[in-house]
């Protein structure tokens, strides 16, 4: 069973996001990146069907932000290969053409299972999960939270989620690409320890690209949420916002 | 007429003890030497370093029986029961010797006029030591002490030795003549009595030689059961404190190079020395009855913790021998889910009250650590204690939020701390994660910038360069995560300039004191802010404006006190303070953990406990007749305080504030309530 | 490329989804100002029945065939692409939801037709549609200016209101030239895994009482349902919550779980993840407590506190019933 995990690097939030000057993007300078906490769980789902069925986990990352650390991370998790992909780019990708680099890459295979987040923070264009399957005419679910394959490996049985809290039971037939929500297990932990030997012993693959044609998105401007035109805050502390509460739950008539 | 001359049967006496005793001896020597080899099965350790210094531990911890007289109800019978023991080593050795070569004429204790009493008279004093300890064993039951028939065996064997002795020496003086013998008065007394009766008078030479060969025999099985008895800490125990770590216990040993897992499970992945201290383990359940998780009902037991690896030794350990060169897989089930629990050792606090009332010296923790090393090794980790790693990682706090907000807490005070990254200061201040991030918090840490700052201290902090000091994340058993966080700390550290360092938080004071090479040595000695507080009022740098009016108690950080033995510099401020300090009953080394430390701030609750640590705390608090408010000096104490008066509904009875706060008030920084 | 704008109509066990109605009233609007038709697409297995629902269309494309039945997504692509080839509209409408993710993407990349997700306004200015969405979790908003080709676009459920798309009418109907051999279906349906049989139904529940990771740990639980007994109402919880097990599925509010829209919607330690906005912003008050001033969830509430839930939670009861008691008395 060879499964590819595509990540990608996304803006870590925790870091504060600023709108450049020039209103169409945000301000490279104050960022941080992290890998996409769905493709975590996309790592972590192929990691375990591996550990059921045997078989190959290669990773794939556009170099930005911290891909290498993250490819690194990966490689101390458990998998196979790792392959950071050169665009030769500062700017971060659209999806569009991230997906296009990495179908060019994978077309021909071999592969069984392309798994990826369902979705990233940074998404406006679709999702590189789908966009790939598009290209290279796979069959694609997402919204993935549980993964098993077929005793002949050539089908997999995925649990897609549905609004209600409805979920189906889905039969795919591989290869295909599957858009994970969320492993069946939280991502692992794997102790600094071992990271840092990992560091020193492995290798992570360089794979040059040439850029593709249409990279941008037309972004006409970004801009934040206005200030103030939220909630109406009440000030004080926890004793004095429940009076104010319920004052306005009564004046409401919620009160029975 | 030593009885060992008569015969019996056919047989002289002297041949037949002969026989018992090399029966005895040879036993006793067989268990001691397996015992020895299953020792081996441990890693090497270093313990012979410094004897000087390991000579005076065993001298002051054995004969001194420093420990044991924190709890005189039992110290005392206990002293009495030691030397006893040590007295009757000797006595007894001397009648072996007289009975195994009769010939001879050994000299003897007992017909010696000043050292027959001596033994007669701590006959008595065993015997009433026993009876306290025993009563104290079987009726009170204190917690931890075990009710096994190994304990009570040992009782029954301790009593039979001094009763027979007692008889002996009674039966000796009937059958001398009135004045003659030495006077003895408890076996004179018993004479007396036992003397009333003609058929005892009669007899009298009979029944001593039946007391004397009881009195030997039972000796001689003890010689041979008590390297099985739980009495076996009376050999392995002065072994074990001369062994003793030397280095200060706010130093964690660090995994050897040769490592290639980190953390023990495997007995032999333990080090000899920790193999040891199990033998030395005498199963009093002081160290339980002074753990804080143990109290309120979490599965932490320090006790059962060192009892389960002498039990996993003897009962796994002879087929490792066996095997000898053979893989060390075969057979040695998992410890951690076998006799140990998970559970067990997270829900430790680090606080060290067990070591602190051992009287063997052992060092639970030390042990605790590797296999909480192995857990993370293995990444069996809860969800909430992970996230907390993974954010230690990243973001070097483990709020997880940006670095770049470490020093968002200056943005309220009218001036700035210098930046101690850009120049040089006389002293740097090491904030900590907590007094720099937590909410409830800032106030605290900006009270006691302001009260530097008009004393007119030269200090500087290294705003977005600071990162966790690693303390609880090694505690936590996450080295290479510490390994990572004191690496950049120290790069941090030697590029700043700067002559002495103060921290808020005692956490972050253990390991930067104790773990970080270069640092408390020399040039930057590591202080407490309450020391540095101490120092600037007795400088009178710092002047009290209005001396407060309150009765106040204050509670001792685990890794400030027991840890660092800091308890006087708080004192002190207190006391300049003017407030009225009334002690806890748990105070000092024998402060009661908040049950924050460990790691356990950054998990979730274990187990079913009935309360928590901090609410035990608090209520002793409010129990202090007119004590308005709790001391503390550690910032996790305050915010686990803080949250346990809610809990216990004590908010208006007793209100909790960190000392940096009454010295504001009193030095006239903040205004007065 | 014509000048048509297709919405993809939605539907689930049954019922058409309220994301084909707001697509829908949105739809009707742009078609107005730049004289469009608006074709809807309504693709599945006896659906027959939902066209008089959509007369807020002018056409409908109705396909309604066995292999079409629920979940056959590579199906419904292949004949969404079918219907796409016919009407070469200029603009296609779908809802960002587990139906329409896939669909999106998968005919984005396969016929090079831009796409945009999350959309959350739509507006046609000078001829010219405009679309804004939102990224890095509704912190930020992009403003494209849709190409000129067809480009779809995939709207967050929630962003338009639905009455306007509620039209009771009989539109045309469109018939579709299919392909004589359908592609095979890749995809099978196996099993619906339905939620636990819950105890009560949230989305019929006025007053809700919500909580988040800012709950901290289930022992706190109690402190949300004496609250909620206090006001009648029930309590419900975001993904986190419902992740860690301590409550069930059915208490799950926001995209993979249910869209509510209470009279009163009181949110505790939420932070406001557009996932869980998506089900609760609709609320008629809402009203959120957070620790965090910079909580996204303070964005659409319309009452704010920046404190402590856990402080708050009893106290609040506390003041509910006493509220109560004097109204009780008077």
């Amino acid at each position: 069973m060879n499964i590819v995990v595509l990540t990608k690097q996304v803006p870590d939030l925790v870091e504060g996001l600023e709108i450049d000057p020039s209103g169409k993007a945000l301000d490279v300078a104050s960022l941080r990146y992290i890998l996409s906490e769905s493709d975590d769980h996309a790592l972590e789902q192929a990691l375990l069907i591996k550990e059921k069925v045997g078989g190959r986990v290669e990773v794939f990352a556009l170099n930005q932000g911290e891909a290498r650390e993250s490819l690194i991370m990966a490689l101390a998790k458990g998998a196979d290969r790792a392959v950071l992909v050169d665009a030769g780019l500062d700017s971060p990708l659209a999806n569009h053409a991230a997906a296009q680099i990495f179908a060019t890459l994978l077309r021909g295979g071999p592969f069984d299972l392309i798994l990826t987040g369902v979705r990233a923070i940074d998404d406006l264009d679709g999702s590189v999960g789908g966009l790939v399957a598009g290209l290279l005419d796979l069959p694609y679910l997402g919204l993935i939270r549980k993964v098993e394959i077929g005793g002949d490996g050539k089908t997999a049985i995925a649990e897609k989620e549905y609004p209600g809290s409805y979920a189906a039971e889905l039969e795919v037939r591989l290869p295909a690409v599957l858009g994970i929500q969320s492993a069946e297990q939280p991502p692992r932990y794997v102790p600094i320890s071992r990271l840092r030997q990992v560091m020193k012993t492995a290798t992570v693959e360089e794979v040059s690209v040439s850029p593709p044609s249409q990279q941008l998105l037309g972004v006409a401007r970004l801009f934040k949420p206005e200030e103030g035109a939220g909630a109406v805050m009440i000030p004080g502390d926890a004793k004095e916002a429940a009076r104010q509460i319920a004052s306005l739950l009564f004046e409401r008539r919620l009160l029975r | 007429m030593i009885p060992t001359t008569a015969k019996l049967g056919s047989i002289p006496g002297w041949a037949i003890l002969w026989l018992i005793f090399l029966a005895a001896l040879g036993i006793f020597a067989w268990r001691v030497v397996f015992l020895i080899r299953l020792l081996k099965l441990g890693r090497a350790e270093n313990c012979f370093d410094n004897i000087p210094e390991r000579l005076k531990r065993a001298l002051t911890g054995v004969f001194g029986q420093r420990r044991l007289l924190d709890e005189p109800l039992v110290g005392i019978p206990h002293l009495l029961i030691f030397y006893g023991f040590l007295v009757f080593l000797v006595s007894t050795s001397g009648m072996l010797l007289q009975g195994l070569f009769p010939a001879l004429h050994v000299p003897s204790m007992e017909s010696n006029a000043y050292l027959a009493p001596v033994v007669d008279v701590f006959a008595l004093l065993v015997l009433g030591g026993l009876a306290v300890s025993s009563f104290r064993r079987f009726v009170i039951r204190p917690t931890g002490l075990q009710l096994t028939w190994d304990a009570t065996l040992v009782n029954i064997l301790i009593a039979a030795l001094m009763l027979t002795y007692l008889f002996v020496e009674a039966f000796h003086r009937m059958t001398l003549p009135l004045e003659g013998g030495v006077w003895v008065p408890v076996g004179n007394w018993l004479a007396g009595l036992a003397g009333s009766s003609a058929a005892l008078r009669a007899n009298a030479a009979s029944f001593h030689s039946l007391f004397w060969w009881a009195h030997v025999l039972i000796v001689l099985f003890f010689l041979a059961y008590l390297p099985s008895s739980k009495h076996l800490h009376l050999l392995a125990a002065p072994f074990s404190v001369f062994f003793s770590r030397l280095d200060p216990p706010g130093r964690l040993a660090a995994p050897m190079d040769q490592q290639v897992r980190l953390g023990a499970e495997r007995l032999e992945e333990f080090t000899w020395r920790q193999l040891l201290s199990a033998f030395a383990c005498a199963e009093c359940g002081r160290c339980e009855r002074a753990c804080p998780s143990n109290q309120c009902g979490e599965p932490c037991s320090p006790r059962e913790l060192v009892h389960n690896l002498k039990e996993q030794l003897l009962r796994y350990g002879p087929a490792l021998l066996s095997q000898a060169r053979a893989a060390a897989d075969g057979g040695e089930p998992a410890l951690i889910g076998g006799l140990i629990s998970a559970g067990e050792l997270w829900s430790c606090t680090t606080c060290l009250a067990c070591s602190e009332h051992c009287p063997v010296l052992n060092e639970h923790m030390s042990i605790m650590v590797d296999l909480r090393r192995r857990l993370v090794e293995r990444g069996e980790v809860d969800a909430h204690l992970e996230e907390a790693l993974r954010n230690l990682a990243r973001y070097g706090n483990s709020f997880g939020q940006s670095e770049r907000k470490r020093a968002v807490w200056t943005q309220a005070l009218d001036f700035k701390p210098k930046d101690a990254r850009k120049e040089p200061v006389e002293w740097l201040w090491y904030l900590g994660e907590y007094a720099c991030y937590h909410p409830a918090l800032q106030h605290i840490t900006q009270s006691l910038a302001r009260v530097l700052h008009a004393a007119g201290t030269d200090y500087g902090i290294l705003y977005d360069a600071e990162r966790n000091s690693g303390n609880d994340t090694r505690r936590v058993g996450e080295e290479g995560l510490f390994e990572l966080l004191r690496e950049k700390n120290m790069a941090t550290l030697k590029k700043a300039q700067f002559n002495n360092l103060f921290t808020t938080d005692p956490h972050v004071y253990n390991t930067l004191k104790n773990e970080y090479p270069d640092l408390n040595h020399g040039r930057h000695p590591v202080r407490h802010y309450t020391e540095l507080l101490a120092e600037l009022l007795e400088r009178g740098r710092l002047k009290i404006a209005r001396p407060l009016p309150y009765r106040v108690t204050y509670h001792d950080p685990c890794y400030l006190g027991r840890y660092n033995g800091v308890y006087d510099a708080p004192r002190t401020v207190l006391r300049a303070l003017g407030v009225d300090l009334k002690e806890m009953p748990r105070s000092r080394r024998d402060s009661f953990c908040c049950g924050g430390g460990g790691g356990r701030v950054w998990m979730e609750e274990i187990g079913e406990a009935h309360s928590r640590p901090s609410e035990s705390r608090v209520r002793e608090a409010a129990a202090l007749e007119g004590v308005q408010c709790l001391v503390v000096a550690c910032p996790k104490d305050y915010v686990m305080f803080a949250d346990a008066l809610k809990t216990t509904g004590l908010e208006g009875r007793l209100a909790v504030k960190d000392l940096t706060e009454l010295v504001a008030e009193a030095v006239g920084v903040v205004p007065a309530p | 490329m014509g000048n048509d704008i297709l919405v993809f109509a939605e539907h689930f066990r049954g019922t058409l989804n309220d994301i084909t109605y707001e697509l829908l009233g949105k739809a009707r609007e742009l078609a107005r100002s730049l004289g469009s038709r608006l074709v809807v697409g309504l693709l599945g297995h006896e659906v027959g029945g939902f066209v008089e629902k959509l007369g807020a269309a002018d056409q409908i494309c109705l396909v309604d065939r066995p292999e079409l039945k629920e979940f056959a997504s590579d199906t419904t692509k292949a004949i969404l692409e079918a219907i796409l080839e016919d009407v070469q509209p200029r603009l296609v409408m779908l809802g960002s939801t587990s139906i329409g993710l896939e669909l999106l993407s998968l005919i984005s990349a396969r016929k090079g037709f831009p796409c945009f997700d999350n959309c959350t306004r739509l507006e046609s200015r000078d001829g010219r549609l405009v679309a804004t969405c939102q990224i890095y979790g509704g912190k930020i908003f992009a403003e494209v200016a849709l190409p000129d080709a067809t480009t779809l676009v995939a709207v967050v459920p929630g962003s338009f209101p639905k009455e306007p798309g509620e039209v009771a009418a009989r539109p045309e109907l469109r018939s579709i030239a299919l392909p004589p051999v359908l592609p095979e279906a890749r995809v099978t349906f196996r099993k619906l895994l339905e939620p636990p049989p819950g105890d009560v139904d949230i989305t019929k529940a006025p007053i809700l009482v919500a909580v988040g990771r800012g709950i901290q740990n289930a022992d706190n639980l109690p402190l949300a349902e004496e609250l909620a007994e206090a006001l009648s109402g029930v309590v419900c919880a975001s993904r986190p919550v419902i992740d860690q097990g301590w409550l069930p599925l059915t208490r799950q509010v926001g995209k993979s779980g249910m869209t509510v829209k209470p009279k009163l919607f009181l949110a505790f330690g939420i932070s406001g993840a557009p996932e869980h906005l998506e089900g609760m912003k609709q609320s008629e008050l809402i009203v959120a407590v957070n620790t965090d001033p910079n909580a996204p969830i303070f964005s659409i509430a319309h009452y704010g506190a920046v404190v402590d839930a856990l402080e708050l939670l009893p106290l609040l009861t506390e003041e509910v019933s006493n509220q109560a008691t004097k109204k009780a008395s008077s």
